[in-house]
């Protein structure tokens, strides 16, 4: 088993789950994470120009079998894209377990 | 009969004008708490609470009657005081009282929301930072005998309105009374922790809740239907909607001069900016609002809206730190309108615009002096400073100065 994490641009947020959701990878967590990064936004505030190194991203968590992993990769380079700096990265791990609370169930059968 | 009739009608207006300005106090809440960081919410709501509150108290135990003392002819008309508490007098009630304006009770509440104005002023310019039991002996004293001892030299008879001083609805008298005050105070306090860099350069400090600001200028846009056109003092039909023309366009250029301003020189559509040139335009107007004409009012409207963009700018280059812009809407646009009075609409006149000035000039003074000598006091006895602790200020005043929070439930973004 594998972990997919992925950050991406909140607004690639609905690409990205289209795309999963195309090749079958259809659990996924994600939440809303703020990074410190080279990417400034410009803002003015009452005459006052200032730029914040926050960088508002959403940060995805997908685990999947090793046969998903290629095109869940897939799925998320190819839509999550805009082509400019701050498009956000991949991170692949390996998972040692898996159980499912209900059943007790272990392993890979607890991703389907 | 018939003056019966004009008698309630007046009283009628003049209650709906009192109600209008105690709406007034949500939208100085609403506006002070948009522009500020969420931790210090409960604290300027809490303010504000005390203002309106013990205000309204105060000058029921004495400022009413030091307001309204009652000057004598030839009297020098600097100061008298008429009696504790309020009573009407014997004919309080009827037409004889105020030309059939309004009742004395009338009168008194009517009066008594404006007085808790020139403290709320102060809340916003003073907020984030200032110990809380500080500011609330510096209201009761500002409140409870400042703002009713300038405001009896003109609206109470005294000698500003003897040599011909005109302040309609309070430029002056409300207005830049709370903003001379609210600079003595940003001054003594020294600008919020990261408002400067070390090297002097002025930082951003957003508000958190600009929606709220917005509502809060609306508000008080509104409210202001009440200030001035209850400063008519009746009902009278033409005088009345004359000034309600005169007040909503020079709000209306107001908010246009500035956003267009602050556009030319920040390249930025700044909601914040717009929303204060509305209040500039507002504070402008207030001194003259039954004597311009449609067209000055625009102008003086919208010279106020230039003012707002350079004011606030220049708060800044002074090192002062201003988080709702209360010195650049209430003090310098408060002295711009009572100048106007000299220059546009019908008392324009050289002579005028010195007995304005001068008028200005003298309450200006009074109000630093005062409001230094109170805060002195003050710093005295609140243990050295009227400010929190650096560590109270970092946590916010919401915490470290009521152990409540604003939005318990909701944390996106706490600091």
């Amino acid at each position: 088993m594998k972990k997919v994490e992925a950050i991406i641009r909140k607004s690639k947020f609905g690409d990205v789950r289209d795309a999963l959701h195309k090749v079958e990878v259809n659990f996924f967590s994600y939440w809303d994470v703020t990074g410190v990064g080279n990417e400034k936004e410009g803002h003015v505030y009452r005459g006052i120009s200032y730029s914040t190194s926050d960088i508002q991203r959403r940060y995805l968590s997908i685990v999947v079998n090793e046969q998903f992993l290629e095109r869940t990769i897939k799925a998320i380079t190819s839509s999550a894209g805009t082509g400019a700096v701050g498009d956000g990265k991949v991170f692949v791990s390996t998972i040692d377990e898996a159980i499912r609370i209900r059943t007790g169930e272990t392993g890979g059968e607890t991703l389907n | 009969m018939e003056t019966t009739a004009i008698f309630t009608a007046n009283n009628v207006w003049m209650m709906i004008c009192t109600a209008l300005v105690f709406f007034m106090h949500l939208g100085f809440s609403f506006l002070e708490i948009g522009l500020t960081r969420q931790k210090n919410t409960i604290n300027i709501l809490f303010k504000n609470f005390f203002v309106i509150t013990v205000g309204l108290l105060l000058y029921a135990i004495g400022g009413f009657n030091l307001m309204y003392p009652g000057y004598e002819d030839g009297a020098l008309g600097i100061f008298k005081f008429a009696g504790w508490g309020i009573a009407s007098p014997e004919n309080g009630m009827t037409a004889e009282y105020a030309d059939g304006g309004y009742t004395w009770w009338t009168d008194f509440l009517f009066q008594g929301m404006f007085a808790a104005t020139a403290a709320t002023i102060v809340s916003g310019a003073v907020a984030e930072r200032i110990k809380l039991k500080s500011f609330m002996i510096f209201a009761i004293v500002y409140v409870g005998l400042v703002y009713p001892i300038v405001g009896s030299w003109k609206w109470g008879g005294g000698f500003l309105d003897g040599m011909g001083f005109y302040d309609f609805a309070g430029s002056t008298l409300v207005h830049s009374v709370g903003g001379w005050a609210a600079l003595v105070a940003i001054y003594f306090l020294g600008a919020r922790i990261g408002k400067f860099d070390s090297d002097g350069t002025s930082r951003a400090i957003p508000g958190h809740n600009l929606p709220l600001a917005a509502a809060g200028v609306l508000i008080l846009w509104l409210g202001w239907f009440g200030f001035n056109g209850g400063s008519v003092l009746s009902a009278d039909p033409a005088l009345t909607s004359l000034t309600l023309v005169t007040t909503c366009l020079a709000a209306a250029a107001g908010g246009v001069a500035s956003a267009i301003f602050s556009n030319i020189l920040y390249k930025n559509f700044d909601l914040t900016m717009f929303m204060n040139g509305v209040l500039g335009g507002l504070v402008g107007i207030t001194a003259g609002a039954d004597q311009m004409g449609p067209m000055d009012a625009v102008i003086i409207g919208a010279i106020a809206g230039l003012i707002i963009v350079l004011g606030v700018s220049l708060i800044d280059k002074l090192k002062l730190d201003d988080p709702v812009g209360a010195v650049a809407v209430h003090l310098i646009c408060g002295i711009w309108g009572t100048l106007a009075v000299g220059m546009f609409g019908s008392m324009a006149g050289f002579d005028q615009f010195l007995i304005q000035l001068a008028g200005a000039g003298i309450v200006g003074a009074f109000c630093v002096i005062c409001s230094t000598a109170i805060l002195f006091i003050v710093k005295l006895i609140s243990g050295g400073s009227i400010r929190v602790g650096k560590q109270e200020e970092l946590k916010g005043l919401d915490l470290a100065e009521h152990g409540m929070d604003a939005y318990a439930d909701f944390r996106l973004n706490q600091h």
